[in-house]
C-alpha cells in the first residue's frame, strides 16, 4: 500500500522557478488547456473525456424509486466516483466497498456543480407524485490521473447526462406504464443548460502564480485551487475554492474572465461530440 | 533470428529444433515453462538468439519490477535508523542504507532531506524481499554518478523508452546534444532526470524526449530541429 508521496523537492522547485519565467513544464501557455477529446456511446449515457493525460469515464443509468419524502414531486440525481490505483499507482484500491475521502470529495464537487447550476430538471423526472420518480445515477470512473480531475469529470458527467435516454413513461390516472425501450424510443433527460468547469491552480508561497488546467505536477505543488463553473450563456453557476492560501479579488476576477472564453470552447467541443454521436445513430 | 513475432500472454512459443532432446533452452524475461510448453507471460516482441537456445520477450510497460544492477531514480519518503525508504515506482519501496554512499562511514553519514531525488543502483531485488538500492558502485566504492540530484527536472516515461535512452547512441539524445548542452540521468524504472542552464531549455529537452517514444531516428532529428528553431 503506497501513500501519496507527492513529487520530489527539485520537481516542486523547478515548477515554481519555471513559472516565474512564464514557462510551464509541459510547454503550454499559462492559460492554455490541454487537448480535450470527448467521445460518447455506443451505449446511451456513456461518455469518456480525455484532457491531456487525464481520462474519465461517466456512465448514466436510471431506475424507478420512491421519492424523497420532503420532495415528493422531484426525481433524484446521484453521483458516485471510483478513483483507484488504475488512475495512479500511489492511490489505494478502495478496499471492501469503502469509499476513500478523495472519491467522496470529487463526487460531491461534481454533484454540487450540476445541482447548484440546476442543469437537470428534477421535476421532469417525476412519474407519480409521492409514489414513483426516476433516480438517475451517474458513475464516474477515473481511468488516468493526469491532474485536474474536476474539469474532466464535470465534462464527462454532463455529456453522459445529455447523451442518456430514459425509458418513456405514460401516466394514466394513478397508473404509470413504463415502456420498454424496444417498443417505444427512450427519451432524453430534461437538461436546461450545460455547465462547464474551469479550474485554476495557484502556486508559490502566496499563491501568486496562476495556471489554468493544472497538470498532475502543478496540482501537487499548488498552494490553492479555484474552480469556476459556467455555461454557454455566460452565467456563472458556481465558484469552488476548498482550502489553500487566500486569493485576492483581482485574481478571482482575472480567473473568471479567462474562464468565460475557455468555457465557450469546452461547450463547443461538447456540442460537437454530442452532435457527432447522434448523427451516427 | 527469423521474423518479428508479436506475442500476447498465454501464447505458446514453438521452440522445437532438430536436436530438441539435447538442447538446453534458456527462457528470458516474459517467458515461462508450463508442463511441456513455453508460454509468453507479457505482451511484446519475441526474440531469440541465432541458435534458438535463448528466447526472450521485449515488452513495454509503465510499472517497474526491480532487477539487480539496474540504475533507478528514486524519491526519499522516510528515514529509519539504518537507512532511507525510497520510492522507485515498484510495488514496494526500496531500502537505501546510510552507508551505501561513497566515503560513508559510521561517523560520516549522509543527511538527505525527505523528498530528495537520488540516482541509485539496485543492489538486491527478488520476489521475497523489499528491494535494496545503493548510491555507489559497491565493487569500486566510487559514486560513479549516483547520489543526490540537487536541481533539475524529473519526468516519468515508459520502461521501453527508458531502456532505449540508456543507449548513448539514442537518436533523440544525440540530436538534442548537438543543439543544447544538457545533463541527463536515466532510471530504468521509467524516470528521467534532466538539467540545463535555464528552465525553458529543460522543458524543451524533457518534452523532446517524451515525444520521441514512437519516432524513428530521422523523425527524432526532425522534431528536435523544429523545437530548437521555435525557441
Amino acid at each position: 500500500m503506497v501513500v501519496d508521496i507527492g513529487p520530489s523537492n527539485i520537481e516542486t522547485a523547478f515548477v515554481l522557478e519555471a513559472l516565474r519565467k512564464n514557462v510551464r513544464v509541459d510547454g503550454r501557455g499559462i492559460y492554455d488547456y490541454r487537448t480535450l477529446r470527448i467521445s460518447c456511446g455506443p451505449t446511451p449515457g456513456l461518455a469518456e473525456v480525455q484532457l491531456g493525460q487525464t481520462r474519465v469515464l461517466a456512465r448514466v443509468s436510471c431506475e424507478v424509486t420512491r421519492p424523497s419524502p420532503d420532495r415528493p414531486t422531484e426525481g433524484l440525481v446521484q453521483f458516485s466516483s471510483e478513483l483507484s490505483n488504475l488512475a495512479a499507482p500511489n492511490l489505494d484500491a478502495s478496499s471492501g466497498g469503502r469509499v476513500s475521502a478523495q472519491e467522496v470529495a470529487i463526487s460531491r464537487m461534481v454533484e454540487r456543480v450540476i445541482r447548484q447550476s440546476r442543469a437537470i430538471d428534477t421535476e421532469a423526472l417525476c412519474i407519480l407524485a409521492g409514489v414513483k420518480v426516476w433516480t438517475v445515477r451517474v458513475d464516474l470512473h477515473f481511468l488516468d490521473h493526469g491532474g485536474n480531475l474536476m474539469d474532466a469529470a464535470a465534462a464527462a458527467a454532463i455529456v453522459a447526462l445529455r447523451h442518456f435516454r430514459r425509458p418513456d413513461v405514460t401516466v394514466q390516472g394513478e397508473e404509470a406504464i413504463i415502456h420498454d425501450p424496444r417498443e417505444r424510443n427512450p427519451v432524453p433527460l430534461s437538461i436546461h443548460h450545460t455547465p462547464v468547469c474551469v479550474s485554476f491552480a495557484f502556486l508559490g508561497a502566496l499563491g501568486e502564480l496562476a495556471v489554468l488546467d493544472p497538470s498532475l505536477l502543478e496540482e501537487q505543488a499548488q498552494a490553492a485551487s479555484f474552480t469556476v463553473t459556467l455555461n454557454a450563456h455566460k452565467e456563472i453557476c458556481a465558484l469552488n475554492k476548498a482550502g489553500g492560501v487566500p486569493l485576492s479579488p483581482e485574481q478571482i476576477q482575472r480567473c473568471t474572465q479567462v474562464a468565460l472564453t475557455k468555457a465557450d470552447e469546452i461547450s463547443d467541443a461538447i456540442n460537437a461530440a454530442l452532435k457527432g454521436s447522434s448523427s451516427n445513430k | 533470428m527469423g521474423d518479428t513475432k508479436i506475442v500476447i500472454p498465454g501464447d505458446i512459443i514453438d521452440t522445437h529444433t532438430e536436436d530438441s532432446d539435447q538442447t538446453i533452452l534458456r527462457l528470458g524475461p516474459g517467458l515461462i515453462q508450463t508442463n511441456d510448453d513455453t508460454r509468453a507471460t507479457t505482451a511484446g516482441v519475441l526474440h531469440s538468439d541465432k541458435d534458438n537456445t535463448q528466447y526472450w520477450v521485449v515488452s513495454n510497460k509503465r510499472r517497474y519490477v526491480p532487477a539487480e544492477s539496474e540504475p533507478v531514480l528514486g524519491v526519499i519518503v522516510a528515514r529509519h535508523g539504518e537507512g532511507y525508504r525510497v520510492d522507485i515506482g515498484s510495488a514496494h519501496d526500496a531500502l537505501l542504507p546510510l552507508l551505501a554512499f561513497e566515503g560513508a562511514t559510521k561517523r560520516n553519514k549522509p543527511n538527505l532531506a525527505l523528498g530528495t531525488l537520488v540516482y541509485a543502483r539496485v543492489a538486491v531485488a527478488n520476489s521475497l524481499m523489499d528491494p535494496e538500492i545503493e548510491c555507489f558502485n559497491s565493487k569500486t566504492g566510487k559514486a560513479e554518478g549516483y547520489g543526490e540530484m540537487a536541481e533539475g527536472l524529473m519526468f516519468k516515461c515508459s520502461l521501453g523508452l527508458a531502456r532505449r535512452l540508456m543507449d548513448s547512441r539514442a537518436p533523440v539524445l544525440g540530436a538534442l546534444g548537438a543543439g543544447v548542452p544538457f545533463e541527463v540521468a536515466v532510471g530504468l524504472n521509467g524516470r528521467v532526470w534532466i538539467n540545463t542552464a535555464s528552465p525553458a531549455t529543460t522543458v524543451l529537452v524533457a518534452n523532446a524526449i517524451k515525444n520521441s517514444e514512437f519516432l524513428n531516428a530521422k523523425q527524432c532529428r526532425q522534431m528536435v530541429k523544429e523545437l530548437l528553431e521555435k525557441q
